[in-house]
């Protein structure tokens, strides 16, 4: 196959992401009333709380809301990759994963650009969120917006990947419940989303070190630290390596006779 | 219609297929050979295996042991080779019933590697012939079943493949709408060259001249002409040979 092959391919399945997310626009608008509702309203009762001293990559005191808003963004990313990752062996997205499946391009290419199609419409999400994120005066850089693209596309992939390693294998984890149990909630509280990680560490070291070992608090502070363009190369270089690893996984050991792909769910 | 790509030469071979979920074996050594163009009955009860051996002509399920080539291309060595060469019609509907019947068609394409221009060329192609091309900016929700499984149909061609699998594809759907669409994929096998591959288990579907695999619990129990097949088993009709063989109505 050519590289214009694979070029077209991957422009298909982005066009019909984006297809997609266009006819299902209501129900991506509702998946941002959640973030919303944390950073408006968890944020203002939490305040009062927790006080933030100046830590990198901010150069000044910051308000609470300025603090959650990147965690929030991986929350929106995490949320739609599990959710994305489970309709594609599931349910809505069966049918045309079959059509995916019967392409003769080789199915890592395949699953990686599905992965990165249904990111492309997180990061979009994301971007809205920051955009209404100015009305409570989170206020990065200008150019923050632009350096965090990166960030937001690795993360997206790393819990696409990781979401769809899940639904492959564990077949206990088949519904959103499931999940949200037992991967997204874990996922982001033990994480420094909401809480700067030295405040764990008072808490309790052990809790600090599995928050260490979370893959998405990188993702948070890769995403952090380049909003306000900073590079935090350890954030970044762990959000990309584990990314690959996860991407390795998930489509070396993707079969589609544990999904529902087939139509049945046999094995 | 391009039919100069496909060739009408082994179309599919099917080498020593076996296939187990867990402990169970599924299929046992399914063997057969389609050398040309021509519409070809996968004739099983419920549970034969049919779903399984088209998980397995369509890399949906892999190899355990055997292989299949496709005009030549080992599924197991180069399967983007034999790929290329398969267009597949689920059971299942496996359209975007919220997308436009064009934009269900150019998804496919890209997947095949074809450019939006050609894609377009095609799928209006496809479509005119179809007799769909007033309904190509529709989403596909708002098409009965019968004109849906024909927009599958001619997804399926897009990429000009030689072999065309169709998987119980006409469950579902009304009598008059089963008989429109088994006519239809049988004048496309005579006008294209096609070489079909219809699982059914329903008797109604096969004519008598048809080329026959009859598959029960796993194992190819038959395989020629339907006519023949009646004369080797002695009895009227296809029917009758069926309930013979597999013990079902």
């Amino acid at each position: 196959m050519k590289a214009a092959h694979y070029w077209h391919c991957f422009v298909g399945i982005q066009t019909r992401e984006w297809l997609r997310f266009w006819q299902q626009r209501t129900r991506f608008a509702s998946a941002l009333v959640r973030p919303l509702l944390w950073l408006v309203v968890f944020a203002a009762g939490f305040r009062a709380v927790l006080g933030i001293s100046i830590i990198p990559p901010y150069q000044t005191y910051i308000t609470y809301e300025t603090y959650i808003a990147p965690g929030l963004c991986g929350m929106i990313i995490l949320f739609n990759s599990m959710q994305g990752a489970l309709s594609m062996v599931y349910d809505r997205e069966l049918g045309s994963m079959r059509v995916l499946l019967m392409s003769p391009l080789p199915r890592p290419f395949l699953l990686v650009t599905k992965l990165l199609a249904m990111g492309a419409v997180s990061v979009g999400q994301v971007y809205v969120f920051l955009v209404l994120a100015l009305l409570v005066d989170v206020e990065p850089p200008l150019w923050g917006y632009l350096a965090v693209l990166p960030a937001l596309i690795l993360t997206s992939l790393m819990l696409g990947a990781l979401g769809l390693l899940i639904a492959t294998w564990i077949k206990q984890l088949e519904n959103f419940a499931g999940v949200m149990n037992f991967v997204i909630f874990p996922m982001f509280f033990m994480s420094s989303a909401l809480y700067p990680l030295w405040r764990m560490n008072e808490a309790s070291p052990w809790l600090y070190w599995i928050c260490q070992f979370n893959p998405f608090t990188h993702a948070v502070e890769a995403i952090r630290f380049s909003l306000y363009l900073e590079w935090n190369p350890m954030a970044f270089g762990l959000t990309a390596g584990v990314t690959i690893v996860l991407a390795l996984l998930a489509t070396a050991g993707f079969r589609p006779q544990r999904t529902k792909i087939l139509g049945t769910n046999p094995a | 219609m391009g039919c100069g790509h496909r060739s009408h030469f082994m179309t599919i071979e099917a080498r020593n297929l076996s296939f187990r979920y867990g402990d169970k074996p599924v299929l046992r050594e399914v063997s057969f050979a389609l050398t040309s163009g021509g519409f070809h009955a996968l004739l099983g009860p419920n549970g034969a295996g049919k779903s399984t051996l088209f998980g397995l002509l369509t890399r949906l399920l892999a190899l355990q042991q055997g292989d299949v080539l496709m005009a030549g291309q080992s599924l197991k060595k180069q399967p983007a080779g034999a790929m290329r060469q398969i267009g597949v019609v689920f059971q299942q509907n496996a359209l975007d019933l919220d997308l436009t019947v064009r934009q269900n068609l150019l998804y496919h394409a890209a997947l095949h590697g074809l450019s939006h221009k050609e894609a377009r060329l095609r799928g209006d192609r496809e479509l005119t012939r179809f007799q769909l091309l007033e309904r190509a900016n529709e989403p596909v929700r708002k098409l009965n079943g019968g004109h849906r499984r024909r927009v599958e149909i001619a997804r399926a061609l897009l990429h000009e493949p030689s072999l065309l699998l169709l998987d119980e594809p006409t469950v579902g759907l009304d009598v008059a709408s089963r008989r429109g669409l088994n006519d239809h994929v049988r004048m496309l096998c005579e006008a294209d060259g096609l070489t079909v591959l219809w699982a059914t288990h329903l008797i109604e579907e096969v004519r008598p001249e048809d080329r026959v695999l009859i598959l029960h619990e796993g194992k190819l129990l038959a395989d020629g002409a339907g006519n023949d097949i009646c004369e080797a088993e002695g009895t009227r009709d296809l029917a009758e040979t069926f309930h013979t063989l597999t013990g079902a109505g």
